[in-house]
């Protein structure tokens, strides 16, 4: 005979290991702020620099270089993603090497060569046409830019790759059937199917290029990190300024990372939409 | 002169031979339905004909214009992309699994070859695919995404979508195999109506009825070559070959 399930209750279940594991961070949140309160930090120091010009001007240069940086590393990634998969092989060979080299060596190698172009060409142009001293071409924003831009391209690469083999041959087939050319076909009808699938990972690396963007200190680049080191050095207010930096990235990924949040749900209804009757 | 002539086309994957030496005229106006079990190499034959697919040996003129290829002496030279895809504009293709675009609606699917291809203006290419999905019934879908289509519907934006590059011939790869079987009479009542406007075709099917009703011309393939070919009531109705009245007693069993 069985009970009659309407007459019982579920009661939670006892989780001891919760309450255990709350107790544990408590602890050690408490001994964290105790640390802080006792150390060697002038909190006032932090909280006059948040917004000291010299920080801003780093924080905007932290910011357009990671649009620009981005923007390059995009237009090169589709680049080279879409010569992989043509069927001359002297386009698959160059986008393979381009993937190989710059994932291969290290992004502060790759910036410390952009930075000193000049050792190799002195001089830039095209013959004839113009010419210029790299050392005028190549300013920190420059080398930052094709640095950070350049190596990005060759991950970006592998993500527009998956992309556009998501997508269904029979939908290339089909646009060239009406008379596409390949290209055609892939700008028009592959890629914009593709960004589904290529849009999560690009936001994930957008924020980051943001973070990416302090390693140009080392060239020079005037970015969060490099302007508080500056000041820094003229103060010995070493750890108030790396607070001070330390929160406006985590303010510039916490923003971008709501809005990736956003652009990915928004994907997502295009998505459950279309499977929807009229 | 043949509208289609495919003279001699062999093509492997790898080990598989998909087509041995494959000849076939279609005529100006002629319906020719291709039958065969699965794996006959009969859409791979459509594929080379608008040269989807790169025929290892032989070729296929069109109204004697050699598809994919320029003609040296004895050499056939590979022409380059944009010029192939101009001469594909000359035939329409119909997909089996409709392959419609997604991310455009009816309308655009229509739309997107006369106006990004054809170069047409954009008042034009629209009046145009309008009138090609009232042709195809579905001038009420023309703002309705793929997805909420039913596939009879799907693949008649389908045949709409070929016809709006105005082709000189219509290749249709087993239109109504991915559909359920209610669905099947509204495309092939479409496909009816094209063959009775005169428009040279070519039709992959399993459909016999179809066939013998609509086929100006049935051949049989099977393991990449042409088995039997002759009039729609000769081959379906007496086949000569073994193998062709083996097919027949299977599908219509
Ligand atoms: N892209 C391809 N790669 C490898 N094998 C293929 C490819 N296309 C077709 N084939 C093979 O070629 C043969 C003929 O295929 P297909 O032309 O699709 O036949 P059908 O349309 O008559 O079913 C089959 O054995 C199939 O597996
Ligand atoms: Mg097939």
């Amino acid at each position: 005979m069985l009970p009659d399930a309407r007459t019982l209750r579920v009661v939670q279940r006892r989780r001891p290991g919760r309450w255990l594991a709350t107790i544990l961070v408590l602890a050690l949140l408490a001994l964290v702020i105790r640390a802080f309160a006792l150390g060697q930090i002038e909190w006032s120091v932090v909280g006059e620099y948040m917004t000291a010009p010299v920080i801003l001007a780093g924080l905007v240069n932290t910011l357009v270089m990671t649009v620009c940086a981005m923007a390059l590393g995009l237009a090169l990634g589709v680049l080279a993603a879409v010569m992989s998969m043509s069927p001359n092989p002297v386009m698959v060979g160059v986008a393979k090497f381009y993937i190989w080299f710059f994932r291969g060596t290290p992004l502060l190698l790759q910036l410390l060569l952009w930075f000193n172009l000049a050792l190799i060409f002195p001089r830039l142009g095209i013959p004839g046409l113009f010419e210029a001293r790299t050392v005028d071409v190549i300013t920190p924003f420059v080398a930052t830019w094709l640095g950070l831009g350049i190596n990005q391209g060759a991950y970006t690469a592998e993500v527009v790759r998956s992309g556009i083999l998501s997508v269904d041959r029979g939908q290339a087939e089909a646009a060239q059937a009406v008379g596409m050319t390949r290209i055609q076909a892939m700008f028009r009808i592959v890629l914009p199917q593709a960004l589904r699938v290529i849009v999560p990972p690009v936001g994930n690396e957008v924020v980051s290029m943001v973070k990416l963007t302090s390693v140009a200190s080392v060239i020079q680049f005037s970015e969060i990190l490099r302007n508080a080191q500056t000041i820094y050095y003229a103060n010995a207010r070493v750890i108030e300024l790396l607070i001070v930096a330390a929160a406006w990235y985590l303010a510039a990924v916490t923003v971008l990372s709501l809005f990736q949040a956003m652009l990915e749900r928004r994907l997502a209804r295009g998505v459950s939409t279309a499977g929807r009757p009229a | 002169m043949p509208m289609v002539a495919v003279r001699h086309l062999s093509k492997s994957f790898g080990a598989v031979k998909a087509l041995t030496d494959v000849s076939l005229d279609v005529a100006k106006g002629e319906v020719v339905c291709l039958l065969g079990p699965s794996g006959s190499g009969k859409s791979t034959l459509l594929r080379c004909v608008n040269h989807l697919e790169k025929p290892d040996a032989g070729a296929v003129w069109l109204n004697g214009e050699l598809i994919g290829y320029r003609r040296e002496g004895d050499r056939l030279l590979e022409l380059p992309d944009p010029q192939v895809a101009r001469q594909r504009r000359r035939f329409g293709m119909v997909f089996q699994r409709f392959n419609l675009w997604p991310h455009r609606t009816a309308l655009q699917n229509v739309m997107e070859g006369p106006l990004r291809v054809g170069r047409r203006p954009a008042r034009e290419a629209r009046e145009r695919a309008e009138a090609l999905l009232a042709r195809v019934g579905l001038a009420d879908k023309a703002d309705a995404w793929p997805a909420q289509l039913s596939g009879g519907q799907q693949q008649r934006v389908g045949i709409a979508r070929a016809l709006a590059m105005e082709p000189e011939v219509m290749l249709f790869d087993e239109p109504t195999s991915a559909l359920d079987p209610e669905l099947v009479g509204e495309v092939l009542a479409v496909m009816r109506d094209l063959a009775r406007s005169g428009i040279t075709m070519m039709v992959v099917t399993h459909e016999v009825g179809f066939a013998r009703e609509v086929a100006d011309r049935v051949v049989f393939m099977d393991a990449g070559t042409v088995v039997e070919e002759g009039p729609a009531a000769q081959v379906l109705g007496q086949p000569r070959q073994a193998r062709t009245r083996a097919f027949l007693s299977a599908v219509l069993a």
